[in-house]
């Protein structure tokens, strides 16, 4: 069965529709990256999933069960999601290992012990071991994203939505990030980003959607997205970017 | 791609969140209902109730002292108008002077920070007990000798200092980035103050500031001890003639009929800024 499924969503802002009947399928293990230029609404998807906005039509499902659903539980829902955002938001008055643990222990009732095992080890994994009693501002900003990345990945969620994690990052900090991630995609986790890096988009995807106007213009494995896209404004929207130098 | 057309999906599920919205406000009037007779019941059966109710509740003695209670109540506003006034441009002044750093402004700075750190340490009834019967003994040229004036320099001396505290944090909640950009256009101290900063600070203290002045509209009330005929004072008058308490219950609604406004203003511009913020 599908891990998400996004079935004809619709979403409304002041009479002007951003999100345009968008259909999209992830399946367990399954790696799909949403490109598109801003306001293409690519975040917006994103955050109909994580149900930060209601969808004014169609729905979505998390493992088979509709989570637009007036009568889901939202917090629920979230528990299974890990989202990682574009401007970090750790928590600026909590040590690495506190940011980690929080919901873990408050949210699933891990023991205090056992969470802060669990995250030491993240942390190592990821080559932060040394950062657990640092505070937010004392990380540089790819630090801070990892740290991030782990505090997502802490509650052991269904499914990761990473919403342009690198945008904020100077380029030599972008790298160690993007290792995390690819090493996630080893791990097995089911994610779905949205990025302008179309290089690492290109190597993790195992499907790339474009997104123009809220429409889902074409979706497919990325060497034939990359390579060979079909539709025009797919093409003009590739060759921007070659243009602009990033990819 | 076509436009949209309501899904039969959508349609049923608008159905549902209308149908829990009439719940949840149907559970709202239920236990609002339920909590009102509880309370009301609660202090009718209390052992003292009858003797209460005569001399709290009596509707003649309330009809009898409202007129007076009312044109006290004028002289309140007054005195809150004028006060709030001079209390935002006392307040302003003061944070400024604060935040002066040059060694020759010194003094100005010092006298700023004592009069902050005296007038918020001093409870305001004593401060208008001091101003209202010691500023006019000593006797000087141009002392005001009406008490409604003394109480409202009592008042602004007393919440002035609060009010500058309040401009000073928002004064220091602007990031230094801002002073740093306006610096680097070449706009001194001062303009930067004036043009970049203080417009920001004000902004994000208007909250906190109608807080303080809600509480300066019952602290009005505080100017009675020294005499003039505000609304407390005349309620007392009647209260001394009668020994009916009355009249105080006719001073406190009025109060609370001028400051539930006021709050109900603070909380929406709170929930505005919220809103701009975008959480």
């Amino acid at each position: 069965m599908s891990v998400l499924t996004i079935d004809g969503v619709w979403k409304n802002f002041h009479g002007h529709s951003v999100l345009r009947g968008i259909d999209l399928e992830v399946e367990p293990h399954e790696v799909v990256s949403l490109i598109g230029a801003s306001g293409s609404g690519k975040s917006t998807l994103l955050r109909c999933v994580n149900l930060l906005e209601t969808v004014d039509d169609g729905a979505i499902y998390l493992d088979g069960e509709e989570i637009t659903d007036p009568r889901a539980n939202v917090d629920q829902v979230r528990r299974r999601l890990g989202i990682v955002f574009q401007s970090f938001n750790l928590f600026p008055h909590m040590t690495v290992l506190d940011n980690i643990t929080l919901a873990p222990r408050q949210v699933h009732g891990v023991a205090r012990a056992q969470a802060e095992e669990q995250a030491h080890g993240l942390l190592s994994r990821f080559g932060l071991a040394n950062k657990a009693k640092a505070y937010p501002d004392q990380l540089s900003g790819g630090q801070q994203q990892r740290v991030a990345i782990i505090r997502a990945l802490a509650t052991q969620p269904r499914l990761m939505l990473l919403d342009e994690v690198t945008s904020a990052l100077d380029p030599q900090l972008v790298v160690e990030v993007l290792q995390i991630i690819r090493e996630l995609k080893e791990s097995g986790m089911t994610m779905i980003l949205t990025t302008h890096e179309m290089g690492f988009c290109r190597d993790i995807s195992d499907q790339v959607c474009f997104l123009d106007g809220g429409v889902l213009v074409e979706k497919g494995p990325p060497e034939q997205i990359f390579t060979a896209p079909e539709q025009p404004r797919t093409q003009e929207f590739l060759r921007s970017v070659l243009e602009s130098g990033r990819f | 791609m076509s436009e949209w057309v309501k899904s039969e999906r959508q349609v049923e599920r608008e159905r549902v969140r209308r149908s829990r919205a009439r719940r949840s406000a149907s559970i709202a009037t239920a236990s609002t209902i339920v909590f009102i007779v509880l309370v009301v019941w609660g202090i009718t059966n209390s052992p003292g109730w009858p003797r209460v109710r005569e001399t709290f509740f009596d509707g003649e003695q309330f009809v009898a002292a409202l007129p007076d209670v009312l044109e006290g109540f004028l002289l309140n506003i007054r005195i809150f108008v004028i006060s709030e006034v001079l209390i935002l441009v006392i307040g302003l002044l003061v944070a400024l002077a604060r935040g002066i750093r040059s060694p020759a402004f010194f003094p100005i700075r010092a006298l700023a920070t004592l009069y902050t750190d005296v007038f918020r340490g001093v409870p305001t009834i004593l401060v208008i007990y001091l101003i209202g019967f010691g500023l006019p003994a000593l006797k000087l040229q141009g002392i005001p000798s009406d008490k409604a004036t003394l109480g409202i320099i009592a008042l602004t001396l007393s919440y002035g200092a609060y009010v500058a505290e309040v401009f000073r944090a928002g004064i220091e909640s602007v990031h230094p980035s801002q002073v740093a950009a306006a610096r680097s256009l070449g706009l001194s101290h001062a303009k930067t103050m004036r043009f970049v900063v203080v417009p920001q600070a004000t902004r994000r203290v208007v909250p906190p500031l109608l807080n303080d002045f809600v509480s300066l509209q019952k602290d009005t009330a505080l100017v009675a001890t020294i005499g003039p005929l505000e609304a407390l004072r005349q309620a007392q008058m009647h209260t001394f003639n009668t020994f009916d308490y009355t009249p105080y219950l006719a001073a406190a609604l009025i109060f609370i009929l001028l400051t539930i406004p006021m709050a109900r203003l603070t909380d929406h511009l709170a929930a505005r800024t919220r809103r701009r913020r975008g959480a």
